[in-house]
């Protein structure tokens, strides 16, 4: 009994640290990194800007303070309309991966997981080479073929596996990821045979496997934003259901979960989210893995704190990694994710334990 | 001591009863397991279904918790058709154990007990005070204090069966109903065990219906056994009527001198 008593005093501690202070931390940490990644963002580049400039810019032009004009009209150019775009589309991409990533990890119970895990690379991937290689040229609101084809590619190519995994007799999981994986060696098979057919198109597809936020623009970011923000914010308001998949399916529906319908839910909210990041931005690889992984080192499992964490984190990660691929002349920013992202992994990977059993 | 939900007296007139089967058939794809299967479980009662592998005994608990739809017949937790109560509401009224499964993250045994707390906690807010309170309780119930803050990941078997007991606790419905529960507790646990639903089940008037293998556990710890074999129920009633040694021999086909130590405990026990 005494023993028993003394656990529970333990515990009392345990709860109070574990559910107010640390959190709240890692908030404010979040919330600031943002702010740095946007000032740091757009004032870096071949064209310098000073921070304070900087500052001053985007507080006279986006919030109307009264701030004395000490910079260059260029400069001004520069900063509202070509950096802020891009670094708000490297926001907005970072947020809806990373929310993504997190969303498809904790439903197919799978660590390994990313957002592109069940077809949506390989569609929109098969969707951008198909754009390259038919004669056909387009702008809608400088949206060309090759964006709105890769959104459709995404989608598409979820939906198959979906449809098809409903049909196997397997676990409902296993089926999906496995089923994920057919389709998309097969939409490979298809990008492979749309490359060997592009000549002089290989490039640009080259371009867009690797992922780039350089033709960011305010209109893009009007179309895109929308769709990216809606779908990880619902995605957030369901972080009850995301919890409730921690034990598997069954122990879900236990827990009072309607299991079928949020699991269709949850997979087209972050099919969508996923699909218009990567018709705008390319395939941007490790974001959507990486940044769950880190936030649940810090908080545990929690999906109230490892969501909003995660698209805190993804957003400034993504604006970071994009200026890094800027400042080294315009490399592709999925290059930058590759190789800061993955050694990085690694490390992380021997640091926990990898016990996969239980 | 904790303040666990007493079932409330229904409204329906089905008298008071926790658990209803009538003339239920049940069936995986094309394979049928339970054949008009009659069973009523009242409220306050702990009772152990016990049967060789296939009888059925599984599928029960997973018709009743509403996994799997009967074919035919009703099904009635708390006075109410189980298919006809959403989900979140049921998972209020009944908890269930669950089997081991395997945990994709690192998560503290607090983690995984608060997960009973999902299907009261507040949508928008998350654990409450309230539920804080029904964590820690549940965690001190089942003996694990001093394992709180560890890796639920990095304990024996037999330690994250009883994580997964205490997370049902926690979730203070007032039907429990367990599949094997002991299976992979040394002897000293599995009379822990036990002892808790025996506790649950007197002082907060939880009804209880385990799945047991362990005839000699089932008859010392059950005051009533439903003994189940090929979908249907051949016995029903007090551990010395349930295990006969025509009974065990039929049933399990195996000589009853194997189990009768067992079957014999239970009914010095049953009485008492």
């Amino acid at each position: 009994m005494s023993a028993q008593s003394e656990g529970i005093a333990i515990h009392r501690v345990t709860v109070r640290r574990h559910w107010s202070r640390r959190p709240v931390l890692l908030f404010a940490a979040g919330a600031i990194g943002l702010l740095v990644a946007l000032v740091l963002g757009v004032a870096l580049g071949t064209v310098a800007v000073a921070p304070l400039d900087t500052i001053g810019i985007l507080g006279r032009r986006l919030l109307g303070l009264p701030i004395a004009q000490t910079w260059t009209p260029p400069a001004e150019t520069i900063v509202l309309d070509l950096r802020l775009p891009r670094v708000l589309e490297a926001m907005v991409v970072g947020l809806g991966l990373s929310v993504a990533g997190t969303a498809f990890q904790g439903l197919l119970r799978n660590p390994l997981a990313d957002p592109y895990v069940l077809g949506t690379a390989s569609g929109a991937a098969l969707g951008a080479a198909i754009a390259v290689v038919i004669p056909v040229r387009m702008l809608v609101l400088e949206f060309g073929l090759l964006h709105g084809l890769a959104f459709a590619g995404a989608l598409l190519a979820v939906w198959t596996v979906y449809r098809l995994s409903r049909a196997s007799p397997l676990a409902p999981l296993t089926g999906l990821v496995l089923t994920g994986y057919a389709v998309g060696s097969l939409l490979a098979a298809g990008l492979a045979m749309a490359m060997y057919l592009s000549g002089a198109g290989l490039r640009q597809i080259f371009g867009y496997l690797l992922g780039g936020l350089d033709g960011a623009s305010w209109v893009r970011l009007a179309v895109a934003a929308p769709l990216i923000l809606v779908a990880s914010g619902a995605i957030l308001f369901r972080a009850r259901v995301l919890n409730g998949f921690l034990l598997g399916e069954e122990t879900a529906a236990h827990l009072g979960i309607d299991v079928r319908r949020e699991r269709a839910i949850l997979l087209g909210l972050a099919s969508l989210a996923t699909a218009a990041a990567v018709a705008v931005s390319g395939l941007i690889g490790f974001v959507g893995l990486v940044v769950p992984h880190l936030v649940r080192l810090a908080v545990g499992p929690n999906a109230r704190l490892v969501l909003p964490l995660s698209a805190l984190a993804g957003a400034s990660l993504l604006v970071f990694a994009d200026l890094l691929a800027r400042l080294l002349g315009e490399i592709p920013v999925g290059v930058v994710t590759a190789v800061v992202g993955a050694p990085f992994f690694l490390v992380m990977l021997r640091r926990v334990r990898t016990g996969y059993e239980l | 001591m904790i303040a666990l939900p007493v079932a409330e007296a229904n409204t329906s007139g089905a008298r008071d009863l926790a658990v209803d089967f009538r003339s239920v058939d049940a069936a995986y794809r094309r394979v049928d397991v339970l054949h008009d299967l009659t069973l009523s479980i009242r409220q306050g009662e702990r009772v152990a279904l016990i049967g060789p592998n296939g009888a059925g005994k599984s599928t029960v608990l997973r018709v009743l918790a509403g996994l799997l739809q009967a074919r035919s017949g009703q099904v009635t937790l708390l006075g109410r058709d189980v298919a006809t109560i959403p989900r979140p509401e049921v998972a209020r009224q009944l908890a269930v154990v669950p089997q081991l499964a395997a945990l994709p993250f690192a998560m503290t045994v607090e983690d995984v007990v608060g997960l009973g707390r999902l299907p009261h906690e507040d949508p928008w807010r998350g654990q409450r005070p309230a539920d804080r309170a029904a964590i820690g309780a549940a965690i001190e119930r089942v003996g694990l204090g001093h394992l709180l803050g560890r890796d639920a990941r990095e304990l024996s078997l037999g330690e994250r069966q009883l994580v997964l007991l205490a997370m049902a606790v926690a979730q203070q419905a007032p039907v429990l109903l367990l599949d094997e529960p002991t299976v992979h507790l040394d002897l000293g646990h599995q009379v822990q065990v036990m002892e808790l639903l025996v506790d649950l089940n007197e002082r907060d008037h939880i009804t209880i219906v385990a799945v047991l293998h362990d005839l000699g556990l089932a008859g010392h710890f059950f005051p009533r056994l439903v003994l189940l074999d090929g979908g249907r129920i051949v016995g029903d009633g007090p551990p010395d009527q349930v295990l006969t040694g025509d009974q065990v021999r039929s049933v399990f086909r195996v000589d009853p001198e194997l189990v009768r130590p067992a079957s014999a405990v239970g009914r010095e026990t049953a009485g008492a």
